[in-house]
């Protein structure tokens, strides 16, 4: 479609880059069912990359492959022009790649704040002794990491409850607090995983704006997934779309839209 | 006043003293299974084995001299130097973390995602490990423990309340010690698991495992720092009681006293684990004090884990823990 490294501009004059990450005949197993089939995409700088697909088409699956919660057992992973052996997902994290969760993995018992604070740790480089005796650099940095937490914390509308501790919030406000705390990470590449699954029409409207916005204010490349075909063909720029462990289309969202195999996948045509 | 009320008074004032040593231990039990959801059975040996170990490096104690002069037929005993109390300090602290390194690579590295009860028997594995460990680095003899804290009668408090109220108050200096030791130590805790980088990367992996990774959070480092202040709890708790009854095997038994205090204070709370251990420590001295006499005695043997018994009838998730309710 187009050249690796070549950029150019969206119709709403968003400037996308060569290739970022490269997926390459991926294929994961657990034990006898094959969850990912010899799968291959990639994700260019500064798009919004879907991945999209009926239930247990292995969308998951593949977002917790580039995460480095799975590790595939054919296949390559390609990050920035390199190779990436296997990792684990702190590893993967370091790298500057971050997630949310589908069934949202937050931090409970901790606040807002804390919890967004979190997704700081790897800014945060001075040692175990001086952490531990909150002197010179310690102090500082979290100053510092302090003040990006605020700013994203004013970026998300959540001022309001910053201090309130999480298990105490409604489920949208929790995915909100969730996308904070990746962002938090200032990451290269953002994985949302269904960022919009069980809200509210008024609910999703604010994500699709946030999920914007972030690419746009801090030229974030998100890779989402997501059930809701509207919001899907609104956000994203590309689309991949799986069924059964296999890719059956990859795209613009009107190239998806009239692909037959789609169309198929999605009504529910009987398979050979 | 009458004496009988001042007596009480100074049985209560000694049994707050007593329970803040069971909370010292119990510390150590909170600490690890905030993070890591394992109860550490072994936590009452590593107390031992501190301890043991604090008193061979102090007195320069050759380890593992028995094997050596079996194997080798040689008469080694003493390096014949006595290394000062701080010193011998940092060095058991040194050994400490060690040895949660090397628990984190031999053993928890492979039982990632493994049930707790299979943790927990581990633990238990461990725990006898260590004791025999310790005996063959070095020796089973009874040792004195001696870092220089005060032992005794505090005589200003005996005086002081001689006068003001005719009745001398025997409050020991080493119980004071421990107080104002356990105060730091859990304002220190408090202060490093709220403020600092590593605390909060603590607090994370104790709330939801697969989270504290997404954030780049190495499991395996938060293990080993969480066994690392184990460690480092268990030897003051061995210090404290290494120097109140010296240090013998016996020692490793006081991690069975600090299950009720558990059960009194909640497993996942460090204030409930403090509280927990005051409540037992005043409670079974009052008890002792107020019947004892009716039934003939010793009833501190019993009365904490009768008391434990209660709450687990009526609150069985402690006074501070989190109640877990599991959705169907």
């Amino acid at each position: 479609m187009f050249d690796d490294q070549e950029s150019f501009t969206t119709p709403d004059g968003r400037t996308i880059g060569g290739v970022m990450m490269e997926m390459k005949n991926i294929t994961l197993r657990f034990g006898g069912v094959v969850a990912i089939k010899d799968i291959s995409f990639d994700i260019r700088e500064g798009e919004i990359r879907a991945i999209i697909g009926p239930n247990g088409a292995g969308k998951s699956s593949m977002l917790n492959v580039i995460s480095g919660f799975y590790n595939p057992q054919e296949g390559e992973v390609w990050f920035h022009g390199e190779k990436r052996a296997p990792m684990k997902p702190y590893e993967v994290a370091q790298q500057g790649i971050a997630r949310t969760f589908q069934n949202i993995a937050l931090f409970e018992g901790m606040s807002v704040l804390d919890n967004i604070m979190t997704g700081r740790l790897g800014f945060m480089k001075s040692g175990l002794l001086s952490q531990a005796l909150w002197w010179g650099k310690a102090e500082r940095e979290e100053v510092k990491n302090r003040e990006a937490v605020e700013k994203i914390i004013d970026f998300l509308e959540i001022q309001n409850i910053r201090k309130t501790p999480v298990g105490r919030l409604p489920y949208g406000l929790k995915k909100r607090v969730e996308l904070g705390r990746a962002l938090a990470a200032e990451p290269k590449l953002l994985l949302l995983d269904e960022p919009m699954a069980g809200m509210n029409v008024e609910e999703k409207e604010d994500m699709s704006r946030f999920i914007l916005d972030v690419n746009d204010e801090y030229s974030t490349t998100i890779a989402l997934i997501e059930h809701d075909m509207g919001v899907v063909m609104d956000l994203s720029d590309r689309v991949v779309v799986m069924d059964y462990g296999k890719k059956i289309g990859d795209g613009t969202p009107d190239e998806v839209r009239n692909n037959q195999a789609v169309i198929d996948a999605y009504l529910g045509v009987a398979h050979d | 006043m009458p004496d009988q009320l001042l007596f009480a008074m100074e049985v209560t004032l000694n049994g707050l003293m007593a329970g803040v040593m069971y909370a010292l231990v119990a510390l150590g039990f909170v600490l690890i299974f905030k993070a890591s959801g394992v109860f550490n059975y072994a936590q009452g040996v590593m107390a031992l084995f501190a301890a043991l170990t604090l008193v061979g490096l102090q007195d320069g104690q050759v380890p593992f001299s028995h094997l050596i002069n079996a194997i080798f037929g040689t008469e080694l005993h003493h390096f014949g130097w006595h290394l000062p109390a701080i010193v011998a300090i940092i060095g058991t602290i040194a050994v400490m973390v060690l040895f949660a390194w090397v628990v984190e690579k031999l053993v928890l590295k492979h039982l990632i995602n493994q049930e707790p009860i299979i943790l927990f028997m581990a633990t238990i594995g461990l725990a006898y490990f260590l004791e025999g460990f310790g005996d063959m680095m070095w020796g089973s003899d009874i040792k004195k423990l001696d870092v220089g804290l005060p032992q005794g009668i505090n005589g200003w408090i005996d005086e002081t309340t001689l006068n003001a109220l005719g009745y001398g108050f025997f409050i020991d200096n080493l119980d004071l010690v421990a107080t104002v030791i356990a105060a730091l130590l859990v304002a220190g805790l408090v202060l490093f698991s709220q403020y600092t980088k590593q605390g909060r990367a603590l607090r994370a992996v104790a709330d939801d495992h697969q989270a504290a990774l997404s954030v780049g959070i190495s499991l395996r480092f938060i293990w080993v720092l969480v066994w690392s202040i184990a460690g480092f709890v268990a030897l003051v708790a061995g210090i404290m009681w290494g120097t109140k009854s010296g240090v013998q095997f016996s020692l490793s038994l006081i991690a069975l006293k600090a299950l009720p205090v558990l059960m009194l204070g909640g497993f996942t709370s460090i204030p409930g684990a403090i509280v927990g251990g005051l409540i037992i420590g005043v409670g079974e001295k009052l008890f002792e004090f107020l019947v004892g006499p009716m039934v003939g005695g010793a009833t501190e043997n019993w009365f904490a884990y009768v008391l434990a018994l209660v709450f687990l009838v009526f609150r069985p998730q402690g006074l501070f823990g989190e109640k877990i309710i599991e959705r169907v």
